[in-house]
Order: C-alpha cells, then structure tokens, then sequence
C-alpha cells in the first residue's frame, strides 16, 4: 500500500510512545504536517508544540535527553536541519545526546512550496557532525522498522522522510539489519545505490532494463550513516559500472558517502545522480522528479550508456 | 551559612580562577569574576550538589549558559570537593578534561555542554519539563549572560519557558554591562532586560549580585515562586573583586601576565 514515509513515521511513534514511557516528542508547530500529531493523540502529556522555534526545540530536546528521556524532534527537513543546525551541533551531538530528529518533507517533492522548503543539503550538513547518524528510509515497512532501531540506538540521529506518497519496497514481514545496506534487486555488471525514493525509481529502472536484457543491481542504501562499508566494497567489488542516486544535492550526500568507500577500498568510476547543485522550484512532485531528471528513466539511460 | 564564610569561599574561587587563566594563559576572567557571588550562593547555599551524587541527575542541576566561565565553574566544582583542585592546572591544556567551555562528559557536575551562547537555557528548560514529566523535584538553573541575551534563541526559550510554566526554573542574568565590543547599550542598545522577561511571563527579580542577603534572598523568592519561571537580573561588576580588572571590558578574554597574577592574587588576599 502506497504510503508517504512521514505517514509511518507517525503511526509508529504512536506505537512507541504507548510502549516506552521515557519517548517524547517535540515539533515546531508542524505536527499535522510531520505526523507526529499521532504520537500526541496517545501521549499528549508527553508532547511539546515548541512553536515556529526549532533552535529552541532542539535545545529543549537535548536537556530532555539529558535527563534520560528519548526525545524525537521533527519539523520540515528545511527547518530542522538548517535553522537548528548549530544547535544540533554544540547541544546534540558535542555532548553525544539521544535525540532523534527527524525530518519531513525532505528533497524536491515537497512540491508545490517551492525551493525555500526543499531541503537538498540535509544528508550533507548533518553527515558532517562527528558522531550524527543519518538515515533515509524508502517506504513505510523501512520507516517503521528504522524509527523503532533508533529508538534503542541510545546516541543522535537524523532521520530524513518525505511528504509525497511512496510506492512499497518491503512488506511488514521484511526484517532489516540497519546499518547494513539492502540488495533490493540482484543483477550484474551495473550497480545502483538509491537512497529514499529513489530505491522505487531505480527498481523501476531495473525492471524496464530486463527487456532490454540488462538487471542492474538495486542497493537500499538507508542508513548514510554509518555506512556499511563491507557491504558496499563486496557491491563494488561484484559490478563493474556503479551510479548512485539521490533526491539531495550531488555534494555531500549518497553519491559522496559512497565515491568515499570506493576511493579508499575499490576504486571505480561512479555515475552520481542528483541535484546538480542547484535549487528547486513549484511544481508537482512528479514533475520535479522529471525536470531534475531523478525518475527511472533517467537511471534507465544512464545505466544503457554505461552498458553501450 | 555565614556572609563571612560564603565570602571565603568566594575570595577562594576568585583566586582559583585568576590561576586558572594565569596558568593557561588563555580564557574569560572578567565574566568569570562578576558571577563568583552568585555561583558561591547557589552551591553552598541551594544545590544539593555533592562529590557522590555528582552524575546523577536526581539532584539539583545547573547550565552554564555563559560557557565561557568555565573557569568559574571549574573553581566552583573545586571548592564543593567534586573536583580534585589540582586538576584545575590543566584548563584549556591539551589532553584534558577541563575544556575551555565545559563538556557535560568530562566532569562530573557539569550538567550541560555549552560554549555557543543563546543554547543553554533551552537545554536547562528540557531539564525543567523533564523533571515535572517524572516527577522529580529538584530545580534547574541556568546562568546566562548580558550579552548573550542578544542571541534570538533565548527569547524563544524564554516564551516557550513561560507558555510551559516551568516554575522549577531559575535563570540568572549576569548583568555586568560588557560584552567584546563594549557596553551591551553601545554594541545593541540591550536595555530594560527584566522588563524583557516580565514581558513574556516570566517572574522578574533585580538584585545586587555581589550582595550575598540579596543573592540568597532572590533564590529563596524564586523557589517559593509558582506557575511561572523566575529570572534573576543581577548588577554585576565584571571582573569584580581585581581593582584593575573591574570594569574594563579589555578583560573579557585576556588572561593576566606574571605580574598582573600577582597583583590580582594579593589583592585577592592570597599568600
């Protein structure tokens, strides 16, 4: 069932905040928008509207924390990566605090808000403070199972979802050993890493390839950080052409983490695609997958060329 | 306790933190200097802070929000025997655990990392919410700069203080004057702080914060104060209790030569 991964985020906060008394969630007055509006209708006691403040919430998430409570944090992607950036920085993740911040309506398919609210840097900002983890789950079953790891993990994260409904990967039988990555289809010669949404347009690339007698491999790549390093060399090491594919900014994000591994382990020629380092605009969220060229048909050509 | 005794200890601290600096020869004298009282009330007379319960948070807690006078916690630590004093002769020195703004995981009874100013408060109200939402008594408190009430995050905190009626909480302004680039009326027209907070809800207390009765008596009023959290705007002197020290905004972040030491620590009373 087609679900938007801030959707699953919501319904599974819900869940763990009947089950653990010590979770509590934060939001900047977006609680309708992040979901966490769930988690509020069981456990209104244990959920703070911080208002359009995200400095001070993440500053509100740490002192709980401090305190032995789990706080999850969530606002847009935009706002509680950017705004509270610093204060993830120095009151988060200097003194190593579990919070879990997650992000909603990351990438260009917040749509029609346009580029103010499209978070593209957010893997990249929060992957470069030491000791923050950074995942980005694909569908709803990974959500699900991810917001419920965290919640155990004991140190800081950054959990980017998006707003625009997501086809499934995985069913609520898949079993997920995060941070390990996940092959979704087992092909050969080509290997693409997809993060988020781009796992379902790179299975979609993978499936329209196989009439033309091409089957790349599709990794999962959900947990950016830490990264599954053994995982990723036995990819390259298996697969003589790699892309990587991302809704986020060419720099600092996918595509780096895993030219990074390649540059140290396996060194191989790596298409990345994603933002061009530039902004997005308004428009539907399809529609900006198609102008960005992040859809599978832009995987589908990129893997053909490679192929040629 | 006696005024006397409280002013021994807080003569000791003054003298810890001129060697601390000394020592270094780097960090915050002035803004260290002008909250010494107020830090010798509250531990010796408030927080039940000990060396034994010094990691747990089933105590009273406090954010120096003011990161930068580290030095005054460190000493402060010192004297209540939570950290050996010895130690204090490796701030801001390379491999130790007096950081040059404090870091929560290195020494116990500092309960929040700070040093980036506007971000401490924040932290001392989760504090605050967090011992309501379980039940625990003990109080929260945070002492804050003149100056760093120019960063937009405290106001947020404080509206946000206010809206969740944290009256466990107990924030302090060291009202010295002085920031880097001059007097906080010069550099931004920082006036009317209590207004400020009375403005948002908050419960406005204005003190003398070299006046120990007033100090104690504040505190006292803050504790008995219900439903709304109290601010207490304390008229400091920076570098307070080293003549040429006093006022000069030069002393922010310098540390003294050899002679300069000397002068403050004879001043200070020290042999």
């Amino acid at each position: 069932m087609a679900m938007a991964t801030r959707e699953a985020y919501g319904h599974e906060l819900a869940e763990l905040v009947k089950e653990n008394p010590r979770i509590v969630v934060l939001d900047a007055d977006l609680a309708g928008s992040t979901k966490t509006i769930e988690a509020k209708k069981v456990a209104p006691e244990r959920f703070f509207d911080m208002g359009i403040a995200e400095a001070d919430m993440i500053g509100h998430a740490a002192g709980l924390a401090a305190s032995g409570y789990i706080p999850f944090a969530s606002s847009f992607a935009m706002f509680c990566t950017g705004r509270a950036w610093e204060q993830i920085r120095n009151s988060v993740a200097y003194p190593h605090l579990n919070v879990k911040i997650v992000g909603t309506h990351s990438g260009i398919t917040v749509g029609e808000d346009g580029a103010s609210h499209q978070a593209i840097e957010d893997i990249a900002i929060m992957r470069a403070i030491p000791g923050m983890e950074v995942y980005v789950p694909c569908d709803a079953a990974e959500t699900k199972a991810l917001i419920r790891y965290v919640s155990t993990t004991k140190k800081p994260c950054y959990v980017r979802l998006g707003r625009a409904s997501v086809d499934d990967v995985y069913d609520d039988t898949t079993t997920f050993d995060f941070p390990r990555i996940k092959v979704v289809n087992r092909g050969e010669k080509v290997a693409i890493f997809a993060t988020g949404l781009e796992v379902q347009e790179a299975l979609k690339a993978a499936k329209n390839l196989q009439s033309y007698g091409m089957n790349p491999t599709v990794v999962d790549v959900c947990s950016i950080k830490p990264l599954d390093e053994a995982g990723i060399v036995d990819i390259l090491r298996t697969h003589d052409k790699i892309i990587t594919v991302e809704e986020h900014n060419v720099i600092g994000g996918l595509g780096e983490a895993i030219s990074s591994v390649s540059t140290n382990r396996e060194p191989k020629l790596i298409t990345k695609l994603g933002m061009p380092d530039c902004f997005g605009e308004s428009g539907k969220p399809r529609e900006l997958l198609e102008k960005y060229r992040l859809t599978y048909e832009t995987i589908c050509d990129a893997v053909s060329s490679l192929c040629d | 306790m006696k005024n006397s005794e409280l002013q021994e200890h807080a003569t000791h601290i003054r003298q810890n933190i001129i060697k601390e600096v000394y020592n270094a020869q780097s960090g915050h004298p002035g803004g260290s200097l002008s909250a010494a009282d107020i830090l010798t009330v509250l531990y010796f007379e408030f927080m039940d802070i000990t060396k034994e319960n010094a990691l747990s948070i089933d105590r009273d807690r406090f954010v120096l929000s003011k990161g930068h006078a580290s030095p005054l916690l460190y000493a402060v630590l010192a004297e209540k025997g939570i950290l050996p004093e010895e130690q204090l002769m490796t701030f801001r020195k390379i491999n130790s655990k007096l950081q040059g703004h404090p870091n929560m995981n290195y020494v116990p009874g500092v309960d929040m990392s700070t040093g980036s100013l506007g971000q401490g408060l924040a932290a001392a109200d989760g504090m605050a919410i967090a011992n309501r939402l379980a039940g625990n008594p003990h109080r929260v408190y945070a002492l804050l700069g003149d100056g760093e009430c120019e960063e937009g995050e405290v106001w947020e905190t404080v509206m946000a203080a206010s809206h969740y009626g944290s009256d466990n909480l107990c924030a302090i302004i060291d009202h010295n004057g002085l920031q880097i680039d001059g007097t906080t009326h010069d550099v931004i027209g920082l006036d009317s702080l209590g207004d400020k907070f009375l403005s948002f809800g908050w419960h406005v207390i204005r003190i003398n914060g070299h006046d120990y009765e007033q100090i104690r008596n504040a505190l006292m009023e803050a504790e008995k104060t219900k439903y709304h959290p109290t601010v207490i705007v304390a008229e400091t002197v920076k570098g307070k209790g080293v003549s040429f020290m006093e006022n000069q905004v030069a002393w922010h972040g310098k540390a003294p030569n050899e002679e300069q030491m000397k002068e403050a620590l004879k001043e200070l009373g020290a042999e």
